[in-house]
């Protein structure tokens, strides 16, 4: 028995957890399911409790990492259990890249699609499962089924946290690259509503665009935020003698095992924000590794310690275009509450996939986290859960660990279609998670 | 299931109509908790519980230790998992009464204690098999020390927590928790017509500190806090001073 959290490290419960090494064993695990169910774990990235079922079984998919790639086409076929850390190392040698990767390499392809993560792209790109192009799942008679976006299943598997089925292999297409760097514009903003327009104005240059916010700032700087926005590099860009498509990523600094409670309070978290702002110098045509550029938190390992052992929450929304008020609305009562979030990240989605639970769709996204600790943050999140209804927004369900199943239907209107299919597939209720039971899912 | 923030969804409540349980049973319904369970003598007249989205009543008798597995299931049945358990029931009764009386007394603490070791028991074998949930038991710090003038009711209070944490220590890592709740003096009907002692509290603060420490995961509270470091003194005192104490 192992007591499992997310990345959050909230809301621990006990369940068996399996490693299976092949499709085979997850078929047999599957079959000799408790009454408890079964849900599939990649690596523990999702902040809440979806990879979590208390009482019952977890397939911790980890061991599923056979991979191929048609280097002619970029289609990669995967197990469910392979990082993309593992995938870029052997794929950007070769020239292709995955077509979306979220903030950390450190998720599973399987993650990746029950999630279906988006990433800096999602303004062109869309989300992961717009690139898949099939599936293969162990159904929950223990059965083997291939869909692909032809099928109703495939669509409620994407963004369907593991509650249709056990994904172990996916075929997806990868985008071709001719070097390993990002050439990269670096631009500050003096306020919101500045941030915001020169979003608008010209993110659709970059194929790759997000904001930092620094949620600290008051006044009339609220809302100032660094935007980083780039490309892939072309080797004329690279300075001469840099090897192409070299890709080594290190991790640098590991976070203590553990962190006194408050050690991110206000104080700590305002010198750091101002450090990064001041540190964030405008710059055009900067040459950046991969790392760097779409991963600078997996430069610490185990980051998610610094927040102590009452952990912390995510808190990421999307309200539609033209929704901007909530957007303001929301950035200027963190502000006044002096909310400590160490990275606040704001991000315009493009067009969301076909997904019945999937989170994107076209307005602006912001993430924040919290420590889980603080007086009065259930209310104020509870309140930010209507206003973001109020909106026709919803919240990201991989982030999510505390808001309501009667929030969900309301963000979700597409719930009970999802339902349906899902109780097609899984007619015994096999499949079940934490997140399914407070969600009533 | 409890979430990150410590709110849970479902609750059941043994002991329909204690003050303290209903106290505790509408802050967390006010927290968000939809599914409630009241399982008392007679439910006929258990008190609506406001705000929550289903409240099921169910029979149950605390003198009856070979029913208690038998409401619990219940209560899973019509709820599902069961994020908080609260047995709150128990009687109190004058130490004259018990005097006069010790079969009443002998019948009291098979409810104060026996009852409990049964619910306790049967309550931790469904949070084990669910992997997650809190047993809160509501102790007293009448059983830290037992003092002359109620020691019928102090001494199955003892044993109940003693037990208490015997059954926390025996579910560690198993994903379920026991709580074990130590208030002073409680001020309510239970103690109607007597005169509140130092430190008495009301049953609406015993629930406040009861929710509290169901968010920060807390295994021992105390109500109010300062009572641990004044019974940390009690616990020493010499037999001949303890004996003296006037109630």
């Amino acid at each position: 028995m192992t007591l499992l959290t997310g990345w959050g490290r909230t809301a621990p419960t006990v369940a068996r957890v399996a490693r299976p090494r092949s499709s085979e064993e997850v078929a047999e695990l599957v079959r000799r399911a408790s009454e408890r169910g079964v849900v599939p774990r990649g690596l523990g990235r999702a902040y809440g409790d979806a990879a979590q079922n208390a009482g019952g079984l977890v397939l911790d998919c980890t061991g599923l990492t056979t991979w191929s790639l048609d280097e002619s086409t970029g289609l990669v076929t995967a197990g469910a259990g392979i990082s993309l850390h593992d995938l870029m190392t052997a794929l950007v040698s070769k020239g292709w890249f995955v077509p979306v990767t979220p903030g950390t390499r450190h998720v599973t392809v399987g993650g990746a699609v029950a999630a279906d993560v988006h990433g800096k792209n999602h303004h062109v790109d869309s989300s992961f499962g717009a690139h898949v192009r099939s599936l293969t799942l162990v159904t929950a008679d223990g059965g083997s089924r291939t869909v692909t976006p032809a099928d109703e299943l495939f669509w409620a598997t994407v963004g369907g946290m593991g509650l249709t089925g056990v994904i172990v292999e996916a075929v997806f297409q990868c985008v071709p690259i001719e070097t390993s760097r990002v050439r990269v514009d670096v631009e500050r903003t003096r306020d919101l509503d500045h941030t915001l327009e020169t979003m608008t104005a010209t993110d659709d240059r970059y194929r790759y665009t997000v904001a930092w916010i620094d949620l600290l700032a008051s006044g009339a700087r609220l809302g100032r935020s660094v935007l980083t926005r780039g490309d892939h590099a072309s080797r004329a860009e690279l300075p001469r003698g840099t090897e192409p498509l070299a890709f080594a990523p290190r991790t640098r600094l590991k976070a203590p095992p553990w962190a006194p409670n408050g050690l991110l309070n206000p104080l700590t978290v305002r010198a750091f924000n101002e450090a990064w702002y001041r540190k964030s110098r405008p710059a055009t045509g900067l040459i950046q590794e991969i790392g760097p550029f779409f991963h600078p938190l997996d430069f610490v390992e185990g980051w998610n310690r610094v927040y102590g052992s009452n952990g912390f929450v995510q808190y990421q929304f999307v309200v539609p275009f033209g929704q901007e008020a909530t957007l303001r609305r929301i950035v200027s009562r963190l502000s006044a509450e002096g909310v400590v979030s160490f990275l606040t990240v704001l991000k315009r989605f493009g067009p969301g996939t076909p997904g019945m639970l999937s989170f994107p769709m076209p307005g602006w996204t912001l993430a924040l986290d919290i420590p889980a600790g603080r007086v009065g943050l259930a209310r104020l999140l509870r309140e930010f859960d209507e206003w973001v209804m109020e909106a026709g927004g919803r919240l990201y369900l991989a982030k999510d660990s505390r808001m309501s199943a009667q929030a969900l239907a309301t963000m979700y209107p597409r719930l009970d279609e999802w339902r349906k299919i899902r109780d097609e597939a899984d007619q015994g209720g096999v499949f079940r998670s934490d997140l399914a039971r407070r969600l009533a899912l | 299931m409890k979430n990150a923030l410590g709110s849970v969804d479902t609750v059941l409540l043994l002991g329909g109509r204690s003050e303290i349980g209903l106290a505790i049973v509408e802050r967390l319904v006010r927290d968000g908790a939809r599914k409630v369970v009241l399982a008392s003598r007679d439910p006929g007249e258990t008190p609506p519980v406001i705000g929550a989205a289903e409240v099921h009543l169910l029979e149950f008798d605390a003198s009856a230790p070979e029913t208690h597995g038998e409401v619990v299931e219940a209560a899973a049945k019509l709820v599902g998992d069961l994020d908080v358990i609260i047995p709150a029931f128990g009687v109190l009764g004058s130490q004259e009464a018990y005097d006069a009386d010790p079969v009443a007394a002998a019948r009291a603490v098979a409810v104060n204690y026996g009852g409990h070791v049964s619910m306790g028991l049967f309550a931790a074998r469904r949070l084990r098999e669910q992997g997650h949930g809190t047993l809160v038991v509501l102790s007293s710090v009448a059983g830290i020390r037992v003092r002359r003038a109620n020691f019928v009711y102090g001494s199955a209070k003892a044993g109940l927590d003693g037990f208490a944490q015997g059954l926390g220590d025996a579910v560690h890592g198993s994903g379920a928790r026991v709580m074990v709740v130590r208030p002073g003096f409680v001020v309510g009907r239970m103690t109607k017509g007597m005169s509140p002692a130092p430190l008495s509290s009301t049953p609406g603060q015993v629930a406040d500190a009861v929710v509290a420490g169901l968010r920060s995961g807390a295994e021992v509270v105390w109500v109010p806090g300062a009572l641990r470091a004044m019974f940390a003194v009690m616990r020493v005192l010499p037999r001949a001073v303890w004996r003296r104490m006037p109630r």
